[in-house]
């Protein structure tokens, strides 16, 4: 068993690193549809932007830490701006309209961003405590694999302390039972419903450090793969709840890249398992691992 | 549309009349139609407006006929699905599989042995009728199996996934469709579907000709049209029948409709299979446009695309989906291809340069889609008896009008 | 609403207009030439390089003499977007500006995907760096001037056995890419044909992790790692391994001679090796020209990837022009068919080597280039002429 253990540590490692990677932008998309009952397809796109952005803040001769500020502080305003834009003046629609906002949204990310880059891959700056070499157990790796999981545990004891035990927390809380009445009682919608994209879009920037620290290239489309598998692994969890979101991340992360390591036949299907794995659990017990049984209002 | 007017067989109302002028002017502007086509495949003189056009109108028409499969349940059976470009794949490779030449088959699947199929349906029409007939018939009976593929698979997806509602129903079509990418992209399979390689040298609008006396027609680009126009009209005469007002009652309540005694299951059922049956027709056509046909195309960008063209077009509204499938292809492929080219006629603007056109492409959407958010047509339709009744009722309150005046004069 | 619609049709019908009649006559006697290459996408900075040779080539002879006549060359862009879906219509839209012949592309699926809609069209087209044989196969109107993905395997097959000493070979390619999978069917036979062991995986398309892919190659024991991939996937893998400790010597096939993937190599332990159609140092007045109009704009060195390093796909796109043009010479005409039916006859001292086509349209080519990147200065060094 150790034996096994020791020999595949390196698919281990790596899929826990994306896992955790994932997590943090599953957060976003859980967060997101427990308020507003939205898809929101732009969040994986979103998360690249924040690589691009990087890759031009250092490119303009920012240092680091600056960098890395105006990457966090830039997401988390276009989040809130999207959603002020392409969500807000459709919350009284139907929920297939907003779904389609939230395709344009990240079709015109994409495309800004093929424009801007010019189509070519953009290389990632190299953040020094990150991509730093380090050998667990005889397994090299990068360093981020290994900061990776603890950042995103530590992130989301605080997000739940603070969902917990916060008024705003509350009011998220009150927002996602029950839409209209939480309105009724007096909760700011709007300002709740900044407040999730501002911790969404917070969550993708710090994964978009970790991420493209790992594999260091930008492309347009580099966030619609991440950004679907985290949407998968929040369904898979139990959408609307953040441990179920974190579970279910690590879960696709690491099944992924056991399967690459499986074998030549079944390299091909890491992606497609994903999406297998969301059917399957979604035939079984429909509201994820963690979900709350909904009930169906007429 | 009013029934008790149909049912009374008295004197004809002026709606009845208009209702069958319209009829009229729709087959006389259909003729119409086919006619320049014929004469833009035939006689037209190369120049660089036809040239850009063709394709277009080809494409458009495929597209029209996968915005109408997908309005079909999206829009008139409030199935989200997201599962379009999966029944394409299937449809595009069943068609190519088929009719791949037999002579070629040795160098398309050069990796895999010359593949697992060894026959053309195309050629066995053929050899019996002659080239171009062959080609033709062989052709359509490819495009018909591809529908059928795609339609035998969406019945099996469908028994589990429509159990699923709104957005986990988009997700988990979603998710089949990226399911069925991967599968046919496996070297497993590569006797049949020739693993991650291109499928070509099939049939292709190009072969489609028609002999009168000596001389032999093209016939490339009424072809779409005519396979298209077919589809969506079984589609509309499927919406308008007792089926379709079952998809929209579930549409608009569920638990209504199936207290009403609507069989939900098995109507979702059948809109998922037809829908899907005429996506993979649409494949098959988009198989013969572009002459190759390879599985890594079929991403979940281009099931958005077609939504969004649906949304464009009017949720609901099937001559708005074919309008915007013209627009958008229009407007994606020639119209605005300027720019990327880094100029307005001579003058130099240094913004213009690639992908330009795509940035400018999805703003416009996105102003549609926030401004306009019932789209071009609503859920409305645009026919000829209705633009005369209109006229009538226009010209009636005229005459009412001046009549009004007349006596209060 | 409906005044709304009517204006954005309006306004449609104008942009049409701009569309077409966008281009004023000056008098000038004009031949065109289309350049169809992937500007954006996975193959962008490939095609970008390839282009540049050609504007290059189009700098340096901007005319040619037809019949006594003087025609100016002007070339005509189409962007595929490395993408075969986007095939049809970018070559739709070279045929409709009326050019006499057609350049590129560089990635093979791209090329075969458009291969039809340039032969209804009798439009006749040289291959610049697509090495899969179905270009060219059973078509008269694709020719080609670089080498093929049979020869190219059995190069790499053969530098793998000869020079590596390896026994195992690990191939790694794109799900879904023609070019990956050709090019590695034909190593894999060449190579068990020497007695290797290969063990070939393929990734889904947009894959980015490539560590797991790696160890796999680690744990089968393999002495080298044959990759030819798309250049967005060679930089990751070669960053990967470094980070993964993965020592063994990476393969690339001529995609990944590209300065992007050098210049990642900077730095770390990656043995890496590349089979290409030119070698830097090669002509070195050719070179000398070519970096001095580069450096003369920036644009230009933005395109070539940021530095004036000469690839050998800006060599063959300006190989490529002037074969374009020799055969325009040749066909006494700017007719298509006329250029088609000249060129089969061609022969061209290019920078990259001889250039003459065989029956199949093909460029005789009987030996490649074997350069290693050199990880302390970022720039490639010349190992060997490897011959099939």
């Amino acid at each position: 068993m150790i034996d096994f253990l020791h020999n595949n540590l390196q698919y281990l490692l790596s899929g826990i690193s994306v896992g955790g990677q994932y997590a943090l932008i599953a957060i976003g998309y859980t967060m997101v549809y427990g308020i507003l009952r939205l898809i929101n397809f732009a969040h994986g796109d979103v998360f690249m932007v924040a690589g691009l952005i990087m890759i031009y803040a250092i490119a303009g001769g920012l240092p680091m830490w600056a960098a890395i500020i105006l990457v966090l502080v830039f997401t988390v305003a276009l989040g809130v701006a999207i959603e002020k834009v392409a969500y807000k003046p459709l919350r009284s629609a139907p929920r297939m309209s907003v779904m389609i906002s939230a395709i344009g949204v990240s079709y015109l990310l994409q495309n800004c961003a093929l424009y801007f880059t010019g189509g070519l891959p953009r290389t990632y700056p190299v953040i020094p405590l990150l991509t730093r070499k380090v050998t667990i157990w005889g397994a090299t790796t990068k360093m981020v694999t290994v900061i990776t999981p603890v950042l995103t545990l530590i992130l989301v004891v605080v997000l739940v302390l603070l969902i917990k035990y916060t008024k705003i927390g509350m009011a998220m809380r009150a927002v996602s039972k029950d839409f209209e009445t939480s309105q009724l009682m007096g909760i700011k919608i709007n300002s709740v419903i900044s407040f999730t994209f501002i911790i969404g879009c917070f969550l993708a920037a710090v994964g978009s450090l970790l991420y493209f620290s790992n594999y260091q290239t930008v492309v347009p489309t580099s966030g619609a793969m991440p950004g679907l598998k985290a949407f998968v692994a929040a369904v898979f969890g139990g959408i609307g709840s953040i441990p179920g979101a974190v579970i279910g991340a690590f879960i696709i992360g690491i099944c992924e890249n056991i399967i690459k390591g499986a074998g030549q036949n079944w390299t091909i299907f890491s992606d497609a398992f994903t999406f297998v794995l969301l059917i399957v659990i979604l035939l079984v017990k429909p509201t994820g691992i963690f979900g709350e049984k909904a009930t169906d209002k007429v | 549309m009013n029934n008790t007017m149909q049912n009374t067989k008295v004197l004809k109302t002026p709606d009845e009349i208009a209702k069958r002028q319209g009829l009229w002017i729709g087959i006389v502007c259909l003729v119409a139609l086919y006619a320049v086509l014929f004469a833009l495949d035939n006689f037209m003189k190369p120049s660089k407006t036809t040239l850009m056009l063709i394709p277009v109108l080809k494409k458009g028409a495929i597209y029209s006929l996968l915005c109408v499969s997908m309005n079909l349940l999206n829009g008139f059976t409030g199935l989200f699905s997201l599962g379009q470009a999966g029944f394409m794949l299937i449809g595009a490779y069943a068609y190519s599989i088929f009719s791949i030449p037999a002579e070629q088959h040795a160098s398309v699947y050069q990796y895999f042995d010359g593949g697992a199929i060894q026959f053309s349906i195309p050629q066995i029409f053929s050899n019996a009728l002659g080239v171009n007939a062959g080609s033709f018939l062989g052709a359509i009976v490819c495009i018909i199996i591809a529908g059928l593929v795609a339609a035998v698979f969406a019945a099996l997806i469908g028994i589990p996934v429509l159990r699923l509602k709104s957005d986990y129903l988009a997700i988990a079509t979603l998710g089949f469709a990226e399911i069925i990418r991967a599968i046919f992209q496996w070297n497993g399979l590569g006797r049949i579907t020739n693993g991650s390689n291109l499928l070509r040298k099939y049939t292709a609008f190009s072969d489609m000709k028609i002999q009168i006396g000596e001389i032999s027609y093209k016939i490339g680009t009424i072809f779409p049209f005519l396979i298209a126009m077919i589809c969506i009209i079984i589609i509309i005469l499927l919406i308008n029948s007792s089926y379709g007002r079952a998809f929209k009652a579930i549409r608009d309540d569920e638990v209504a409709a199936e207290a009403m005694g609507i069989n939900l299951f098995k109507h979702k059922m059948l809109a998922f299979v037809i829908s899907s049956f005429f996506a993979g027709v649409g494949g098959a056509l988009l198989a013969m446009f572009q002459t190759t046909v390879q599985a890594s195309a079929f991403m979940s960008a281009m099931t958005y695309e077609i939504l969004l063209i649906v949304v464009i077009g009017g949720i609901g509204s099937v001559s708005g989906s074919c309008i915007a499938a013209f627009l958008y292809i229009a407007c994606s492929e020639w119209w605005l291809r300027f720019l990327d080219s880094g100029s307005v006629g001579n003058v130099q603007v240094s913004f213009f340069r690639d992908g330009f056109r795509k940035v400018v492409f999805s703003v416009v959407i996105m102003i549609i889609v926030l401004f306009f958010s019932r789209g071009i047509m609503g859920n409305k339709e645009l026919s000829f008896s209705g633009l005369i009744r209109k006229i009538n009722k226009r010209k009636a309150a005229k005459l009412a009008a001046a009549e009004a005046g007349g006596t209060a004069k | 609403m409906k005044k709304v619609i009517a204006l954005v049709l309006a306004m449609l019908m104008v942009f049409a207009l701009c569309a077409c009649g966008g281009n004023g006559d000056s008098g000038e006697k004009v031949v065109k030439i289309g350049v169809y290459e992937p500007q954006t996408g996975a193959n962008g900075a490939g095609g970008k390089q390839e282009i540049l040779g050609m504007e290059y080539a189009n700098a340096m002879c901007p005319t040619v003499d037809i019949n006594g006549e003087t025609y100016k060359i002007e070339l005509v862009m189409a962007d595929n977007e490395s993408a075969n879906e986007k095939a049809v219509s970018a070559a739709t839209e070279l045929i409709a500006e009326g050019v006499s012949v057609v350049l590129g592309s560089y990635g093979s699926g791209v090329s075969i995907a458009a291969s039809d809609t340039f032969k209804e069209a009798g439009v006749p087209a040289i291959g610049v760096t697509c090495t899969n044989p179905q270009v060219t196969e059973g078509n008269d109107h694709y020719f080609r001037i670089c080498f093929l993905d049979p020869f190219q395997g059995t190069v790499h097959a053969n530098f793998a056995k000869e020079s590596l000493k390896a026994s195992t070979v690990y191939c790694l390619g794109e799900l879904g890419n023609d070019y990956d999978q050709g090019l590695i069917n034909y190593f894999k036979e060449a190579a068990e044909d020497l007695g290797m062991k290969v063990v070939t995986e393929s990734f889904p398309k947009d894959n980015s992790d490539f560590t797991s892919y790696l160890n796999n190659a680690k744990k089968e024991g393999a002495e080298a790692i044959f990759a030819p991939v798309s250049i967005q996937y060679a930089q990751l893998i070669v960053e990967q391994a470094d980070a993964q400790g993965v020592e063994i010597p990476l393969l690339g096939s001529d995609t990944w001679d590209n300065n992007t993937i050098v210049g990642a190599t900077v730095g770390k332990s990656t043995e890496l090796y590349v089979s290409t159609f030119y070698a830097e140092g090669g002509n070195p007045e050719f070179e000398a020209g070519i970096k001095e109009w580069m450096n003369a704009d920036a644009a230009r060195l933005e395109k070539n990837g940021g530095n004036d390093m000469l690839s050998a796909v800006t060599v063959m796109g300006y190989d490529a022009y002037m074969v374009a043009v020799e055969a325009i010479k040749a066909a006494g005409s700017t007719d298509a068919a006329a250029v088609m039916a000249a060129l089969p006859g061609v022969t061209f001292e290019g920078i990259s080597g001889a250039i003459s086509f065989n029956d199949i349209g093909d460029a005789n080519r009987d030996s490649a280039f074997i350069k290693s990147a050199n990880t302390e200065t970022g720039a490639w060094d010349f190992v060997a002429v490897q011959k099939a």
